[in-house]
């Protein structure tokens, strides 16, 4: 049992009882809190897979960006106080294709192992990193900046209040 | 060096997809769809940072890929987010099973 079995299992720990906390709550907003564990857990995740740089961008987008985003999202919009759950037969049969789902993607992933290669990934990942986005993946990190402008336009677009159609109509 | 083997870190990716999935089939509040899928898209990129690491052929290809995939969540989040306001403002709901208009 070394410490990065144990740094695992609490993280791996954290980031499953936070998805269970999320089907499990009523309220909306403890759902997204409880999330905000799993997300943070997964960056410790990602630090003892070497990847120091992921783990921040995971941080700074997932439980900053998108968790607030989605609190926004939630108090934007009126909501019961209790969420209903879904059907009963409903839940069963989404429940028992992931079961099955999930006993199949076991059975393929048990025995995976491809053996402990002598990677070095954590030294200068940062400045690696960066290396890669400019020399090797240059066209696709310019294609994301294209992606966020139109993501961000669109969003505003679709989110702006219709005052001049409204008028319009009058 | 390490002692956590690939299967470890694949096992809890599927069990978070798996949950994810669950959220996002059964779950009648849209915000909550949304952000299932977000948990579902943050379980894939632990298999693609697993895999930079364990593989055959350790690299960075993994974890730059992983990126993509943050950034095109985060678009999508955004964009998601932005239907469900204009939604609410013509239908005054969130519930995913009231948004049956084109079925009918």
């Amino acid at each position: 049992m070394t410490g990065e079995m144990i740094a695992f299992f609490l993280l791996a720990l954290t980031a499953i009882t936070g998805g269970v906390l999320l089907i499990n709550l009523t309220n909306v907003v403890h759902m997204v809190v409880a999330l905000i564990f799993t997300f943070i857990a997964i960056a410790g995740i990602y630090i003892t897979l070497s990847a120091e740089f992921v783990a921040v961008v995971q941080v700074l987008i997932y439980s900053g960006a998108i968790t607030i985003i989605m609190l926004f999202g939630i108090m934007l919009t009126r909501h019961q106080e209790k969420e209903k759950t879904a059907p009963r037969l409903k839940v069963w049969l989404a429940g028992g294709s992931i079961a099955l789902f999930f006993i199949i993607m076991y059975g393929k992933i048990k025995d995976l192992n491809f053996g402990q290669q002598n990677a070095e990934l954590h030294i200068d990942n940062t400045k690696k990193i960066g290396i890669e986005l400019y020399s090797h993946y240059v066209i696709p990190f310019e294609l994301t900046s294209v992606l966020l402008l139109v993501a961000l336009i669109g969003s505003i677009i679709l989110a702006k209040r219709d005052d001049d159609e409204k008028e319009a109509k009058k | 060096m390490s002692s956590v083997p690939l299967t470890a870190y694949l096992m809890l990716a599927l069990i978070l997809f798996c949950i994810g999935l669950f959220g996002a089939l059964t779950k009648r509040n849209a915000v909550i769809v949304l952000i299932s899928i977000e948990l579902m898209l943050n379980a894939v990129n632990i298999n693609l940072v697993a895999f930079a690491k364990y593989s055959l052929n350790p690299g960075l290809t993994g974890q730059v890929f992983s990126l993509f995939t943050i950034t095109v969540a985060a678009a999508e989040a955004a964009v998601g987010l932005a239907i469900l306001i204009a939604l609410y403002r013509n239908r005054q709901t969130v519930n995913v099973d009231e948004m049956d208009t084109m079925k009918r």
